[in-house]
């Protein structure tokens, strides 16, 4: 028996080739902006030393990087952007809350091993 | 790509008659899959940032680590895997491609980007193989623990090794005669098993054979372990020095000075945990990224026998494609948090 009450969502999700055609050239965009991002990285990563003083700004610099390409990567290409914002943040929020957590607290343990660390060697 | 019905009020959408994500079963289990999936990866790189913080200087760094490039040789600092980083980016951009193709029910270009997307994993699967290869088989120079008990990796160019004259016979080899072949295997062999000895090699066979070779060029030493204080520190030796006290190392006839290479016990670019690291995050990626082929594989031949054309969407391609963006940005982390960092 056919059921009448089940909602096809995949069928709503079809376009023409005039709405095709915008959402292609989105992604072309994207596409030479993430390239673009990755040979910036590689070429502060292969001309500024781990010694330099400048380290730590390279580094925050590194993740906002990564961060923004993961963002297009999720927003653009996994179309995450495009669902409605209860999904997006039934997603987001929960892995957020958890890695967050899980950053800050093996940050601080890793402090504390290092330091210990140090004192045995002395 | 919901959206096509915002106008409705919440008291129906939550009501029991629309779902509040307006999303297919299908897809929404993908996603939740990805988050528990993107979880377990978290968990590695953190850990991989746990050990790593704590390790301090003894660290290997990316840019030491990965130089090379197939057929070029040394000297190209992360350009390789940069490359399989694009080679990534461009396949996850096909793949959207098909997907969007796959909304406007165009078969024959789902095909074609499908297709697409296929070699470009590979591509990345062979540059990871090659990798784990070069990773695994070392540098000429290994690393090698000093006459003071500091701990050094070396850079620069290996002079080759000509051959091998012996001087005492050994069960095969007589006196006078001069070895050619399997140069480079025999040194190393003998190097990790204490048989070079004041320029001489000892052979499996028991001769004694003296080593003809050129001179090495721009050696540099970084001392990751310093023996005398048994600390971690970043002091660089270079020129004559470096080749003075890396050859009195390397000849001393004692086994276990040198390393060449990794496997899980011991590696030539730092502490253990960072070749275990090493194998662990990457080969793990590397498996999604091989599922991901296999399962791009299955979705083209539906596309192909039009299995998803009759059904009206082509659903299964976007839901694979979530999997396939999965990986690649999986490999976004990976690069900076292993590479980069």
């Amino acid at each position: 028996m056919e059921r009448d009450d089940l909602i096809e969502y995949s069928l709503h999700a079809h376009h023409d080739e005039a709405k095709g055609k915008q959402i292609r050239s989105k992604i072309y965009k994207v596409t030479i902006l993430l390239t673009l991002i990755t040979i910036v990285e590689v070429f502060i990563g292969s001309s500024i030393k781990q010694s330099s003083d400048y380290w730590t700004a390279v580094k925050i610099i590194f993740i906002l990087l990564t961060l923004l390409k993961a963002g297009y990567i999720v927003m653009v290409f996994m179309h995450l952007g495009d669902e409605k914002k209860y999904m997006r943040n039934v997603i987001l929020i929960p892995y957020f809350i958890f890695v967050l957590f899980l950053i800050f607290i093996a940050l601080w343990e890793a402090a504390a091993v290092g330091s210990v660390w140090e004192t045995m060697w002395q | 790509m919901a959206g096509h019905s915002a106008q409705l009020d919440a008291k129906a959408l939550w009501g029991g008659k629309e779902s509040p994500f307006q999303t297919s079963y299908g897809k929404l289990m993908m996603w939740f899959f990805l988050v528990s999936d993107a979880l377990t990866f978290t968990g590695l790189l953190i850990a991989y940032g746990f050990t790593r913080h704590d390790a301090q200087d003894a660290w290997p760094i990316g840019e030491q680590t990965f130089n090379s490039m197939p057929f070029l040789g040394h000297g190209y600092p992360l350009l390789y895997v940069a490359l399989m980083t694009f080679i990534l980016i461009v396949s996850s951009v096909t793949m959207v491609l098909a997907v969007e193709a796959g909304h406007r029910m165009d078969r024959k270009g789902v095909t074609k980007w499908m297709i697409a997307t296929i070699i470009g994993g590979f591509f990345f699967l062979g540059s990871q193989a090659w990798e784990w290869s070069h990773f695994i088989h070392g540098s000429e120079f290994g690393k090698i623990e000093l006459a003071d008990g500091s701990m050094a990796i070396v850079k620069g160019h290996f002079g080759e090794i000509k051959n091998f004259t012996v001087i005492e016979s050994g069960k095969t080899h007589k006196v006078g005669a001069v070895i050619k072949e399997d140069l480079m295997h025999q040194f190393q062999h003998a190097a990790e098993q204490g048989h070079l000895e004041n320029g001489t090699i000892r052979l499996a066979d028991g001769a004694v054979a003296k080593i003809n070779k050129a001179h090495d060029h721009d050696m540099k030493l970084i001392i990751k372990r310093d023996g005398k204080i048994n600390k971690v520190g970043g002091k660089e030796i270079t020129g004559k020095a470096a080749e003075k006290q890396y050859y009195q190392a390397l000849y001393t006839g004692e086994k276990n000075r040198v390393t060449y290479g990794a496997n899980m016990k011991q590696n030539e670019y730092g502490p253990q945990q960072y070749a275990q690291f090493f194998f662990f995050i990457t080969g793990f990626h590397g498996f999604h990224v091989f599922s991901g082929v296999i399962i791009n594989i299955l979705i083209l031949l539906g596309v192909i026998a039009g299995t998803y054309h009759k059904r009206g969407h082509y659903e299964m391609v976007e839901k694979t494609g979530l999997y396939w963006h999965f990986v690649d940005l999986v490999w976004v982390f990976v690069f900076t948090f292993f590479y980069l960092l």
